[in-house]
């Protein structure tokens, strides 16, 4: 019932966040004091970097071990790990483009070869190769088991972005929403869109999941059945012979 | 696990030293690679020219490609790999054997490939050779890394493409690293952060292919 309730809720929450999220950062929230109205790109960025890095590459990757892991293997974790990928490398692509759009006024570029910028780059670049991967191999078992292992190994990427910012000198800026000691940079509405904007693409990312895991189980039933009915024609074809 | 590595490396380096690609194929191209570099900078710019590390990278990159290729066509013909694995041997053996010919056939080419950029990209000799040990560290977790790779993109079965697209991510923080390391070592720089980056770099590829090199050998 509560399962049901939750997942028949999901869009139309994810909806609504997402619409909160539009109307605040368009008319609610005030400029800033330096970047003007640039500073409404950052509702958006990241939010997207979020379910990129963490939300979607981590479900991928945890979903990619618990499928490594005998007790747990199922070609359900498989699934999973593989609608994340995907989810993930469309939300690297958006972080690199939000990234860029908000660079070029502020930097001057659209493009610098920054360590944050590079690492999310190569981190977009494991992902593709992962969808690569997964094309290359016919075998279900055997692209699954690749497939895990290369999103394992993608994952030491995750912290060297993550921590790229404090480990090199680089233009794009470390952390910006707390301080060191657990203090809020932010404050009032603008601190209220960026979190609403945090939860509506977290349960965005959620939605988008549940929808492409259920296409891609009928993706796979569908495989499934026209072999059956190949396998079906050719006995046909062979009894008329 | 030792054992088995060395008697890997030995079969591998073996049919290397028979078949002789690497001599007559493999270092030509790197040679080859080398000079069009050279003639891309130009006779004014080469003398002066701060790509040379940034370029021997790149030639050690396409020569490593083709040695994982070459690496994982070696078990290739079929039914070898099926044989193979009813011997029962360590995957983790196997990986580290096969991971220490790569090495030390890139290590070969890497030491004619730095005299080949004294040479035709006139990179300092004495700077060249203050650079020797973080390429020979760089190369090694290249050969980690790409037996992995080799393994993954389907073990010289695989479509060719599929190697250069998953392991170039892999590659790059280690290609950056080199670049810097050895650029460093030609103008003085401080060179042990690029070591610690490569060191760790070859440790992680190593403890990732001792623990996963078996996953990929099942399938």
């Amino acid at each position: 019932m509560i399962k049901q309730l939750s997942q028949r809720l999901l869009g139309p929450v994810t909806l609504v966040l997402m619409a909160l999220t539009l109307w605040l950062g368009l008319w609610v929230t005030p400029q800033d004091r330096v970047q003007g109205n640039l500073v409404r790109l950052l509702y958006v960025h990241p939010a997207v970097a979020w379910v990129a890095l963490y939300v979607s590459f981590g479900t991928s990757v945890i979903a990619s071990c618990l499928y490594l892991w005998k007790r747990t293997r199922s070609i359900a974790m498989d699934r999973i790990a593989y609608c994340a990928m995907e989810i993930s490398a469309v939300f690297l692509a958006l972080t690199l483009i939000t990234g860029s759009i908000w660079g070029r006024p502020a930097w001057g570029v659209w493009w610098a070869w920054d360590a944050r910028l590079t690492s999310t780059a190569i981190l977009l670049v494991f992902a593709l190769g992962y969808l690569a991967l997964r094309r290359a191999n016919d075998d279900p078992e055997v692209r699954a088991r690749r497939s895990a292992v290369f999103a394992i190994i993608a994952a030491i990427n995750v912290p060297i972005d993550h921590f790229s910012v404090d480990w090199w000198h680089t233009l794009h800026q470390g952390a910006s929403v707390f301080t060191e000691n657990g203090n809020f940079l932010v404050h009032g509405s603008m601190l209220a869109t960026l979190f609403i904007s945090l939860f509506g693409f977290t349960l965005l990312f959620f939605w988008l999941l549940r929808a492409r895991y259920r296409l891609e189980v009928r993706r796979d039933e569908r495989q499934s059945s026209s072999l059956e009915e190949a396998l079906e024609q050719r006995r046909r074809e062979g009894a008329v012979h | 696990m030792i054992r088995i590595a060395l008697l890997v490396a030995g079969k591998d380096l073996r049919i290397e030293r028979r078949s002789r690609v690497l001599l007559w194929q493999v270092l030509p191209f790197g040679v080859m690679a080398l000079v069009l570099c050279g003639l891309a900078l130009g006779p004014n710019h080469a003398g002066n020219s701060s790509a040379g590390p940034g370029l021997f990278y790149l030639v050690m990159l396409l020569v490593t490609l083709l040695m994982i290729n070459r690496s994982q066509v070696i078990e290739g013909s079929p039914g070898t790999r099926a044989s193979v694995a009813t011997l029962g041997l360590d995957p983790a053996g196997v990986f580290l054997g096969k991971a220490l010919a790569l090495a030390v056939e890139l290590w070969l080419m890497s030491i004619v490939l730095l005299g080949g950029a004294v040479l035709l990209l006139h990179t300092q000799f004495s700077g060249t050779l203050k650079a020797l040990p973080s390429v020979l560290v760089i190369v090694t977790a290249l050969a980690a890394a790409g037996t992995l790779y080799g393994a993954l993109s389907g073990g010289g079965q695989g479509p060719a493409t599929l190697l250069p697209v998953l392991s170039f991510p892999a590659f790059a923080p280690l290609l950056i690293a080199g670049e810097r390391s050895y650029f460093d070592a030609l103008h003085g720089g401080a060179l042990w952060q690029w070591w610690l980056i490569s060191l760790v770099a070859l440790a992680a590829y190593l403890a990732i292919g001792i623990l996963l090199y078996g996953v990929l050998e099942e399938s």
